[in-house]
């Protein structure tokens, strides 16, 4: 364990207190979108116009905190201009870094805009060091985000056969598919990640209560049917109750959510460059106490990885947070496969 | 080939395929990189009996790679030197850019004219469009994307629509990935998932979730050889195959359409039709009349 290297947390921002909560609280990074659909998480009254922009970057430059803007939807054929102006409002606002998915729109970044560092976003699906290093050879991409599919040992092999930063997902709601090809919400509502930059759609979610039971559909498709005791969550469409076989069962992905702190010592060991919180739709104050608990173990970690563990108090503080939803390892443990 | 069929009930599908109908055959394990009931060099084997038949025939690339031996497998099939490759993932383009000409797979997100211009300079010469997509992003691709590229589309089959880590084919059984006494084999067209309400809404393949319908353009070829589209894809289901190339010939030969094409389909069909992708609609709608 002599690798000092220094694992980088990266923290979302929806909205500009999100983004001072994530600055004030620990955060090397923030990452955030425009409001439209060239980013992955296209939700009303959520992300930055040109103005929001500028004053979160001014607010987390001042404080040593590096900016990353997503642009990482596919741009829709017929709408490119669109996503080149988002290119260039990312150089003219002076981020340190896009964060990108359409090899199209990176070549026009790194030709245009030679200075502005490149990101590999999720939604880009690269899960070898063949596909990472392609990006690296024709756009000189300089860091690669991990979609939640690889265990710990398979993101090992991707570090240890790339000169491109790895960063990796460490908290946050999971996807179960790859990021990136997965076109279920499109299969049920039109609209999916890869062509709106959401996936299950509120416009699409209707709540139905009968009697003594709760209805939830997407775009008429019966997502899960809940009793009066059941907690019933937001109808997304991997994760409801489904048949088959004339079982019924959660078929795909039960409703948990990602925690990967205990994993920080290996993380680290192993030269993961950062680790990524997920959640620009959520709140400033969650925002904040993630972003608090994971400078925490991180600043934990690296000081003494050797004698490493998650405090209860952090766990006890990440679970309040997710509302007692269940907490996975995901992929990074093969058991889940 | 998305589904895992037991090695000697496969070898028969492609033997008793009407070779003469079909433009290209696609060969190889795309879904899961645990099957192995045909090994790469089997494949191989089975690529060179094909072509005598005078078919085009390309070996395709696993679309999920997350361990050495599938990054081994894909580049194996990559560097070949033999016969065309489909990518279907960009460690794939990485393998052959520069030196083979390719065909970049439906899983490759291929939005605009100018990622396709991209893989066009990378060594591309045909490309199989997202199932996403429908007609006005294509007429639009085809407008504004490189000239001279081929354009294939996801014409027939249970469409794939998305990949994951876990199979579900195992999650099932309450099996471990690692040891899935590949089940998947006793579901050669997938296990179907339905809603709470008994509504057919997905299929279950291993690491791969498709829909329940069957997606299927058969009405739509006139309108598919106006948009330029050299080749349509049928994904094969394990009865009823020949019937529905049959089929699908007649349509394109213009000697069968409307009600006749209709009730020449509808019995080789493994479950309801479903086309809304095509019209900028949900997946799961069917508008064709």
């Amino acid at each position: 364990m002599t690798d000092t290297r220094k694992l980088e947390l990266v923290c979302p921002a929806g909205a500009l207190p999100s983004l001072k909560a994530a600055v004030d609280n620990g955060a090397d990074w923030v990452y955030f979108g425009l409001r439209d659909d060239t980013n992955a998480r296209n939700f009303a009254g959520l992300n930055f116009d040109s103005r929001t922009a500028g004053d979160g970057i001014r607010y987390a430059h001042d404080r040593g905190v590096k900016t990353v803007l997503a642009i990482n939807t596919f741009p829709q054929a017929g709408a490119w201009e669109r996503w080149e102006r988002a290119i260039d409002a990312a150089a003219d606002l002076g981020v340190d870094a896009v964060i990108m998915a359409d090899p199209g729109l990176m070549r026009y970044a790194s030709r245009r805009h030679p200075q502005l560092g490149l990101h590999l976003s999720v939604q880009g699906s690269a899960t070898n060091h063949e596909a990472i290093n392609l990006y690296r050879d024709q756009f000189g991409v300089r860091r690669a985000v991990l979609p939640r599919v690889l265990s710990i040992q398979q993101v090992e092999q991707v570090v240890r056969n790339t000169d491109v930063e790895i960063e990796v997902f460490g908290f946050g709601s999971l996807c179960v598919m790859v990021e990136g090809r997965c076109a279920l919400s499109s299969f049920a509502t039109g609209l999916s990640p890869n062509t709106f930059g959401a996936c299950s759609p509120a416009s699409a979610v209707r709540w139905e209560p009968k009697g003594d039971r709760m209805d939830v559909r997407l775009n008429g498709i019966l997502i899960d049917r809940y009793a009066q005791d059941e907690n019933a969550g937001y109808p997304t469409l991997c994760k409801g109750r489904f048949d088959v076989g004339g079982e019924t069962y959660y078929a795909i992905e039960e409703p948990s959510s990602l925690n990967a702190i205990e994993l920080l010592p290996q993380l680290a060991a192993m030269g993961v460059a950062a680790v990524k919180i997920e959640g620009r739709q959520r709140s400033p104050a969650y925002v904040a106490e993630v972003t608090r608990i994971w400078r925490a173990a991180i600043d934990d970690c690296c000081s003494n990885p050797t004698r490493f563990s998650a405090r209860p108090q952090w766990k006890a503080g990440l679970n309040r947070l997710t509302e007692g939803q269940q907490h996975t390892l995901g992929a990074y443990n093969r058991k889940w496969k | 080939m998305l589904y895992y069929w037991p090695r000697d009930a496969l070898l028969a599908f492609y033997a008793n395929l009407p070779h003469s109908r079909l433009a290209t055959i696609y060969l190889g394990e795309v879904v899961c990189g645990r099957r192995h009931g045909m090994r790469p060099e089997d494949w191989t084997g089975l690529a060179r009996d094909l072509a005598q038949t005078g078919v085009e025939v390309v070996l395709s690339t696993q679309a999920l790679i997350e361990n050495d031996l599938d990054l081994r497998t894909m580049q194996r099939i990559a560097e070949n030197g033999e016969f065309l490759v489909e990518a279907n993932d960009m460690g794939a383009v990485h393998r052959l850019a520069g030196k083979a000409r390719f065909v970049a797979g439906p899983h490759l997100n291929v939005y605009n004219p100018q990622t396709l211009a991209w893989l066009a300079e990378l060594g591309a010469f045909r490309w199989v469009m997202p199932v996403e997509l429908g007609r006005d992003a294509l007429s639009l691709l085809r407008r504004d994307g490189p000239a001279g590229m081929e354009t294939e589309i996801f014409a027939y089959g249970r469409l794939p629509l998305a990949f994951s880590a876990r199979c579900f084919t195992a999650r099932h059984f309450n099996l471990p990935k690692d040891d899935c006494q590949y089940r998947c084999l006793e579901h050669p067209d997938g296990l179907q998932l339905t809603t709470r309400e008994g509504q057919p809404f997905l299929a279950l393949n291993g690491i791969q979730t498709q829909s329940a319908g069957v997606y299927d353009l058969s009405h739509a070829v006139p309108e598919l050889k106006e948009l330029g589209v050299s080749r349509l894809r049928l994904s094969p289901q394990s009865a009823h195959m020949n019937e529905i190339i049959e089929t699908y010939h007649g349509a394109i030969q213009g000697e069968l359409s409307g009600d006749a094409l209709e009730s020449a389909l509808a019995p080789s069909r493994l479950t309801e039709p479903c086309d809304g992708y095509w019209y900028g609609k949900p997946g799961i709608e069917h508008l064709a009349a």
